[in-house]
């Protein structure tokens, strides 16, 4: 990748991380559905100094909170860098565009560039969405307007462009499985220069995923970070196993989390008391942190993997057990 | 075709109010197909509101008659008696024959006795299923025969989301993936190269989101815009 500014394209610190050669760690940060400033200030503080940048993300599963940009923003203020993430879900490209400008006026610099949820599993089930664009147009769309300083039209901008580090999403474990690899390919030469993917519980398919993605070469041309996230309990991981798309749960992860809550296998949440369903409660979150640690480690040996994404949405104060067990603390730092 | 659906009987009769004569009118064309709205229907309608109506306490005077296309001036022509006669009009053809008749007789309350739905086909019997958004400018010929807009519940343009999961949506298990189906038939075809061709965004303006739409061919018109 070349650009103006010693070879960068945009200078974030994320793409600094990533061009000296670290390995990335970035983070999650659900804005509230609210107006309140303070809960972006409180859950940053969680992740200051155990990420290299966090997402922000847009409307999240179709669920109106406050907007990526301005909590971003607020999140920038508290010394994190964001990475913003822009869905075609709730955007023309007339929205997208003055956004993305209003974004980099702002002093935002890394973007990732999703099709987002359907509204159907949000809470306004009942609106109309947009999709004028999706995510591989997006990622064209805004290369072109860093690099080529012209909007979508075809119009030249004129003055200061915005400029953005370029991420996309992608779902290794989606069907049809085949053409996983050969569409992240599809993005990266759409212009995106990281990639953060869907959850990985499963390594070995992942090395295979990866291999493939070796194979068309593409993880040379951009930074993969693989998806990673703390389980809260057994149950989150059957769920996530049977009813998310694209989510792989093995066998051995989900007993790995039954095994920890072993001395109250059988109960029911019903018939346990307070603290009773507290301490089980706290001996499957630490496994699933210990989990998540084991996970990075073996993601890590992994060739083509820059870094990883922890999702750790809700639950920002595992990051920071996460990312000191992985050996990823303290975060490099760079100039 | 187009397909539609009957609105709720307790719907239709809010609509028609206390008007003492009801006349129900039948098309002859796609929502006879689909069993929404054609002779057949506007006979049980007719019956259903008159029985309806009795039970209330107010009966109205209901008749029906059926079309062969609501949507065609000349085929209304042969129904003008009978819509001057009514007090208001019931009709069972889909949005276009509502509309043909508000204009056509343009002193004529007319209501809807149908939800018009989509563009599409039977796939087995009493079951449509939409195939055509009528987008303006067909892709057909990139995606094997497989519409994504109308298809895929993001329309995408470039391939399957995150959410494709053992051939269907994740918006619904019956619905199926769009870009699983279309992967699957470029591929036996031996076209996937297509699939990693970027797709730039689509051209809307032909769609509805250009405005209303009109065609006009000069070669078929009778009177030109000059006479």
């Amino acid at each position: 990748m070349s650009g103006k500014n010693n070879g960068y394209l945009v200078s974030s610190h994320l793409e600094k991380v990533l061009r000296e050669g670290h390995f990335a760690v970035t983070g999650e940060l659900g804005p509230p559905q609210n107006a309140d400033p303070a809960v972006i200030r409180e859950k940053a503080a969680f992740l200051k100094g155990y990420v290299d940048a966090v997402n922000i993300t847009d409307n999240q599963t179709a669920i109106v909170r406050m907007s990526s940009i301005g909590a971003g923003l607020l999140a920038l203020k508290e010394g994190l860098e964001p990475v913003i993430q822009m869905t075609c879900r709730d955007r023309n490209r007339l929205a997208i565009q003055s956004d993305l400008l209003g974004a980099s006026a702002l002093g935002l610099k890394n973007l990732l560039c999703l099709t987002g949820d359907h509204q159907i599993f949000g809470n306004h089930p009942t609106s109309k969405n947009v999709y004028d664009m999706d995510s591989l147009q997006l990622v064209h769309m805004m290369t072109e307007m860093r690099d080529k300083g012209i909007f979508q039209c075809g119009d030249e901008i004129k003055g200061q462009t915005a400029s953005f580090l370029i991420g996309a999403a992608a779902a290794p474990f989606a069907d049809p499985t085949a053409f996983r690899p050969l569409r992240l390919a599809k993005k990266i030469r759409a212009g995106a220069n990281f990639i953060q993917t869907q959850l990985v519980y499963d390594v070995k398919e992942f090395a295979i995923y990866m291999e493939k993605v070796r194979e068309l070469g593409v993880h040379k041309e951009a930074y993969i970070l693989a998806g990673v996230g703390p389980l809260k309990s057994p149950g989150m991981a059957k769920y996530m196993k049977k009813n998310v798309p694209g989510i792989l749960v093995p066998d051995e992860v989900i007993d790995r989390m039954t095994q920890a809550g072993k001395e109250w296998i059988g109960k029911k949440a019903a018939d346990l008391a307070p603290e009773e369903k507290k301490a089980r409660s706290k001996a499957w979150k630490t496994e699933g942190i210990q989990v998540c640690i084991d996970l990075i480690k073996d993601i890590k040996k992994i060739e083509g993997v820059a870094g990883v994404h922890i999702m750790a949405i809700e639950w920002e104060e595992a990051v920071k057990p996460i990312v000191e067990g992985a050996g990823l603390y303290p975060r490099p730092e760079v100039k | 075709m187009i397909t539609a659906e009957q609105k709720p009987l307790a719907e239709i009769q809010g609509l028609l109010g206390d008007a003492k004569k009801v006349l129900v009118v039948g098309c002859g064309t796609c929502v006879t197909v689909c069993f929404a709205g054609g002779d057949r229907e506007a006979q049980i309608m007719a019956a259903s509101l008159r029985m309806a109506s009795k039970i209330n306490g107010h009966p109205q005077e209901i008749t029906d008659i059926t079309v062969q296309r609501q949507c065609e001036w000349e085929y209304l022509d042969e129904i003008e008696k009978e819509i001057a006669d009514a007090d208001i009009v019931l009709s069972l053809g889909c949005g276009i024959g509502v509309q043909a008749i508000a204009e056509h007789f343009p002193d004529t309350w007319v209501v809807p006795g149908l939800n018009t739905t989509f563009l599409g086909l039977p796939t087995e019997q009493g079951v449509w299923e939409e195939r055509c958004a009528a987008c303006g400018d067909c892709i057909l010929g990139l995606t094997g025969g497989i519409c994504p807009i109308a298809r895929c519940s993001k329309s995408l343009l470039n391939g399957p989301c995150g959410g494709s999961e053992d051939g269907h949506c994740e918006i619904d298990p019956d619905v199926p993936c769009a870009w699983q189906l279309i992967y699957d038939r470029l591929t036996s075809m031996g076209k996937e190269e297509t699939l990693m061709e970027l797709q730039p965004p689509k051209n809307w303006q032909v769609s509805r989101d250009g405005g209303p739409r009109k065609i006009i061919r000069e070669d078929l018109r009778l009177i030109s815009d000059e006479d």
